[in-house]
């Protein structure tokens, strides 16, 4: 099994928000990610598949599909957007990395056709970054 | 959905290798420099890992504040600008770099249960760097 990693830069904003929570609740559990009017990062995405190398091209995945569905499913629905407003997905889910990366498993593993999804990373920033690997 | 969630923190501390059992010629030759007789010191760089299913209401594993809160107080605040040589947990272990991410692991595992503590990993170094488990296997 070998496994494979692309990479990926998107900028985006969001807020936290929960229409079920008080006013306080919200600013108690969200603190400054709760300011309406939202505020943004440099996402970092990182996609690992995962599969054996096939003997006739020597690739575990043809890189430039992968390339396309990360570009048409994530950066051209999430690059300079506001995620709450502009993201379906968030419309009604909290746009937190831990959700972000959930969702960009959820657009890729109906797109990818050779490669199996082993990994989606997405860095908030530097010193925050989430995993998802598809688990329940 | 379970996720992984990993936080960055840094320290900056000193220490000097040396094993009390060990001669002066053995000291040197297992440890080099690291065992100049006064220190020297590094910009560590901690990463904690935890997981958990996605809470529905805050979309998080958990909050970011909390685990902030836990590791500054419990372990920054305890080796930031500190020598490690002095402290308790090193009084009779070699305060290398994995024997921290051990004692870090479990200053976690002890206090810190708002979520399921995954992994440490501590960065010596740009160069070098040091993951622990809890004894368990490291995920890929």
């Amino acid at each position: 099994m070998v496994y494979l990693t692309r990479k990926a830069e998107f900028s985006a904003s969001h807020y936290y928000h929960n229409p079920e929570f008080t006013p306080e609740e919200n600013r108690r559990v969200f603190g400054k990610c709760n300011n309406p009017h939202g505020h943004g990062h440099n996402y970092t995405l990182e996609v690992t598949v995962k599969g054996e190398v096939d003997p006739r091209s020597g690739f575990v995945v043809d890189l430039k599909q992968l390339k396309e569905v990360m570009h048409g499913e994530v950066l051209e629905a999430m690059d300079h957007r506001f995620l709450n407003k502009e993201v379906p997905e968030f419309f009604t889910r909290i746009p937190t990395t831990e959700n972000l990366a959930i969702a960009i498993w959820q657009r890729l593993e109906t797109k990818l056709q050779q490669a199996r999804l082993h990994r989606v990373r997405v860095y908030e920033t530097a010193d925050l970054f989430v995993d998802f690997y598809g688990e329940a | 959905m379970k996720a992984h969630l990993t936080r960055r923190y840094r320290f900056s501390a000193s220490h000097r290798l040396n094993n009390a059992e060990m001669s002066a010629e053995e000291n040197r030759a297992t440890y080099g420099k690291c065992n100049n007789p006064h220190g020297h010191g590094h910009n560590y760089a901690l990463e904690v890992t935890v997981s958990g299913p996605v809470d529905d209401r805050s979309g998080m594993v958990c909050n970011l504040g909390d685990l902030d809160g836990f590791v500054e107080r419990a372990v920054v605040a305890r080796y930031d600008l500190e020598n490690l040589n002095t402290l308790e947990e090193f009084a009779q272990a070699v305060p290398t770099t994995e024997n921290l991410c051990i004692e870090i692991f479990e200053i976690l595992q002890r206090g810190f249960h708002l979520a399921h503590l995954e992994r440490v990993r501590l960065e010596e170094t740009m160069m070098n760097s040091f993951e622990y488990a809890g004894g368990n296997e490291l995920r890929k």
